[in-house]
């Protein structure tokens, strides 16, 4: 799935969204469908995953990224192929919003050669160089100095590219991170840190762990501006993502977009869940589904009838069937794949 | 064509479950992401939600059902198109259907063969092309100086290069390391940092991801242990986690071990932290002409490199190779002073102690020869290995704590490699097992002397 092009097209749609923030934004309606599809290809295929885990296909730690899916895909829709991703643990919806293979994806999640890191990372440590993706990080916040630094060689390169550096709620206390802000501040460094705040990290809520619960404002005592943003609404993370990364790509440094979303799954699949209400996570589902959100415009707006949408979920069903297919009958890798990779040329 | 679903598991661990709650019935229809059930473990819940849309055909293990086995089916849906009767009829055993293949199965080489796992290759991977011996001019110079002429001949040589750390600019360097270099290469590639270790590390293993080439200075590695975690989880493991794509060409360079009378946070040898770990390199020069091309080796590789300075020899003198292109292998041992009798192992500033108790040991009648290890990972058990076939005895000195120590590594690697030659135990002197004490005196008893490498070196002659 490529990036789509930036630039609405004339024949526009109004993004009907009850958020501020996506007020005076418009997608074309194109737009509007591949929001749709890549949205609903996340979500496909982390439900395929998730039934995988629960088959033991997949093994260790496995986690979905089901309800934040607006979040990723609103923001990548904002950049080109030559700009940086990074990202924690939480990264499948990641690696496909980039345009990664659904099959090396799902394949490296059942530990298969012909997975994206050759059986050797997981779910956890997947990355393409091809694609910009520099992982799939498994320490929480070790993401963002990363990201930073991928902004700091776009700026030593003199190239007008932006690091698009996803952390959550969680990594939003961890030191280095603010060690980061420092320096991405002092350097004016094309840095968008992009905090998933889905309300949990693991089973702590953000008001259990956090003094100040506004997470933009955390790059206050470095002068980065940050925004609330509603992220379950693609439409507002596309809009609030255009004027982050045209601030940072202009030379004025980072910029902080609290994303506001919910994740549906546990914080890994062995999740006791007992720190938050059913109703609650009933309530989002509901009510906030960023892809029922979506589904709702495309159809009021007459951009696609039932019958074009329907044809959307069996593409996708397709993929998602093939990659879980692959990464099944995918070989385990070869004994030999022990000792390569430990250092370049030795 | 029906569809089973089956008794998922919550965690790897988990062998069954109960069943705790239908939230469908047969004839139902359900759709993708649809919960259609709770399954409960001793210590977890979680909703099952159906992965295909059809509709229910069979319920087959009624809620409340305890100890229900993972992979069993639990209910069976209809397929659009399909009648429930016709799908609850199929009923099979689909259970089993796609296990992963495992590697025992794979009838060649399943497992690493015994040779491979008695001695994995990563740390004494076949050495490089012995080093040349220098007959061109050389000049002399402090390893202060080879270590700063090395990165900027790298840098004039490649503008990926760049050096950033605490005052390494305009301070010039707080062991003026870097002087000069400021003034070359501007503000762009000489880069003062704020005092966050971990911060600037772990900005440095991006920029390397990227495929820049940081040169990151720690005004001390004892500073970096605010930093170990992106040295070894992010710079050390990528590259093996991201199949071989995503390697990161970074040095992380500073003064190591003991200085002087600065107690025992500001006084810590890691080249034993740092050797066991694969995916680096860790070097640890002693001479300027080790510092100068052993630098200039660790700047060009394509690898995370530990580089091991040490503050007490920053303005000692030696001759270095006047030759830009002089380069050092990395991964090879370098014999210091030939001898008979008694093999002494010894790195960074340990290696001119040895050579004094060399000295003192003449007068006795012992010949030691003196290896200066210059590269603990790759670490050259070849060139020991021959040395000990000829002296047959060996005593390793370093700086650094005895446990778990260097020279605790290099007893093993004889027993394996040596074992027949050997006619003493191999002895080690290392720094007392104690924090290091700040009051002179004890600071010199716990820190290995000469005398020490003397004693040691006697009582293994046995004379």
């Amino acid at each position: 799935m490529a990036r789509p092009a930036t630039k609405p097209k004339a024949d526009t749609l109004p993004g009907k969204s009850k958020s501020p923030q996506a007020g005076d934004n418009s997608v074309s309606p194109e737009q509007l469908k591949t929001f749709y599809r890549d949205m609903l290809l996340i979500r496909r295929f982390e439900e395929r995953a998730g039934q995988l885990y629960g088959m033991g296909l997949i093994g260790g730690f496995c986690h979905l990224y089901i309800g934040q899916e607006a979040v990723v895909v609103g923001m990548q829709s904002t950049i080109d192929d030559k700009d940086s991703i990074v990202t924690s643990y939480r990264d499948h919806g990641h690696m496909l919003a980039a345009g990664m293979d659904p099959k090396g994806v799902m394949a490296e999640l059942t530990g298969r050669s012909g997975g994206y890191s050759k059986g050797k990372g997981g779910s956890m440590h997947m990355f393409s160089r091809e694609k910009n993706f520099y992982g799939g990080h498994g320490i929480v916040g070790a993401q963002v100095p990363i990201g930073t630094g991928l902004a700091f060689a776009h700026k030593y390169r003199g190239n007008k590219n932006v690091s698009l550096t996803y952390f959550g709620d969680g990594s939003a206390n961890q030191g280095q991170v603010y060690e980061a802000m420092n320096m991405a501040a002092l350097w004016k460094l094309p840095v968008v840190y992009i905090i998933e705040n889905n309300r949990y990290g693991m089973g702590t809520s953000v008001e259990r762990s956090t003094a100040i619960t506004e997470l933009y404002k955390h790059g206050e005592a470095f002068g980065i501006p940050g925004e609330a943003v509603d992220g379950m609404d693609v439409l507002a993370v596309r809009a609030a993502g255009e004027k982050a990364v045209e601030h940072a790509k202009s030379g004025q440094g980072p910029y902080i977009l609290e994303m506001q979303t919910y994740r549906y799954r546990g914080h890994s699949m062995s999740d006791p869940a007992k720190y938050r209400t059913k109703e609650e996570v009933d309530k989002y589902r509901s009510e906030r589904d960023p892809i029922d959100h979506v589904r709702k415009l495309l159809l009021e707006g007459k951009v696609a009838d039932e019958a074009a949408l329907k044809a959307v979920d069996a593409e996708i069903r397709k993929i998602v069937n093939d990659s879980a297919e692959f990464a099944q009958h995918s070989p385990e890798p070869d004994p030999s794949e022990l000792w390569t990779d430990v250092l370049v040329g030795a | 064509m029906s569809i089973p679903v089956l008794m998922p598991a919550l965690s790897p661990t988990m062998t069954e479950g109960k069943l705790a709650k239908w939230h469908v019935k047969v004839g139902d229809p359900v759709t993708s992401g649809q919960v259609i059930c709770e399954i409960e473990t001793d210590k977890a819940t979680m909703e099952v939600e159906a992965v295909d849309e059809g509709t229910v055909a069979k319920i087959l293990i009624e809620e409340g059902t305890e100890g229900v086995a993972v992979n069993t089916p639990i209910c069976i849906l209809a397929a659009e198109g399909e009648s429930a009767a016709d799908a609850a009829k199929s009923v099979s055993s689909t259970a089993s259907e796609s296990p992963a293949p495992k590697a025992e199965e794979s009838p060649t080489a399943a497992k690493p063969s015994e040779e491979q796992k008695a001695a994995p290759p990563a740390p004494s991977s076949p050495p490089p092309a012995p080093e040349p011996e220098w007959s061109g001019k050389t000049v002399r110079m402090t390893v202060r100086e080879a270590l700063r002429d090395a990165m900027a001949e790298e840098m004039r040589k490649d503008g990926n290069v760049f050096l950033m750390g605490e005052e390494v600019a305009q301070y010039q360097g707080a062991y003026k390391v870097s002087q000069g270099l400021l003034e070359e290469f501007g503000d762009r590639r000489v880069i003062d940092t704020p005092i966050t270790e971990h911060g600037f590390a772990g900005l440095g293993v991006g920029a390397g991801f990227a495929g820049l080439r940081p040169i990151v200075e720690f005004m001390t590695f004892n500073f970096a242990m605010q930093a170990i975690d992106q040295i070894i989880n992010s710079a050390a493991k990528t590259l093996y986690m991201s199949g071989g794509q995503m390697g990161c060409p970074i040095v992380f360079r500073g003064p190591n071990g003991a200085a002087a009378r600065v107690a025992a946070q500001h006084s810590q040898c890691y080249a034993s932290w740092y050797a066991h770990v694969p995916g680096l390199r860790v070097l640890a020069p002693w001479s300027a002409a080790d510092a100068k091309g052993l630098l200039k080796a660790a700047i060009r590789d394509p690898n995370p490199v530990i580089f091991l300075e040490n503050e007490i020899l920053y303005g000692q003198q030696f001759e270095v190779p006047d030759d830009p292109d002089f380069v050092l292998p990395i991964g090879k041992a370098k014999v210091e002073r030939a001898g008979k009798d008694v093999t002494i192992t010894a790195f960074s500033i340990m290696v001119g102690k040895a050579l004094q108790a060399a000295e003192e040991l003449a007068k006795h009648g012992i010949e030691a020869e003196v290896i200066n290890l210059r590269s603990l990972r790759p670490f050259d058990t070849e060139t020991i290995v021959a040395s000990v076939k000829k002296t047959n005895r060996l005593v390793s000195v370093e700086e650094g704590w005895p446990f778990a120590g260097i020279g605790a590594e290099l007893a093993a690697q004889m027993m394996d490699h040596a074992f027949d030659w050997l006619d003493a135990p191999v002895k080690r002197v290392a720094g007392l097992d104690i924090p290091l004490p700040y009051a002179a005196n004890l600071e010199k008893m716990a820190l290995p002397q000469a005398d020490d490498i003397v004693k040691a070196a006697r009582e293994v002659c046995n004379r």
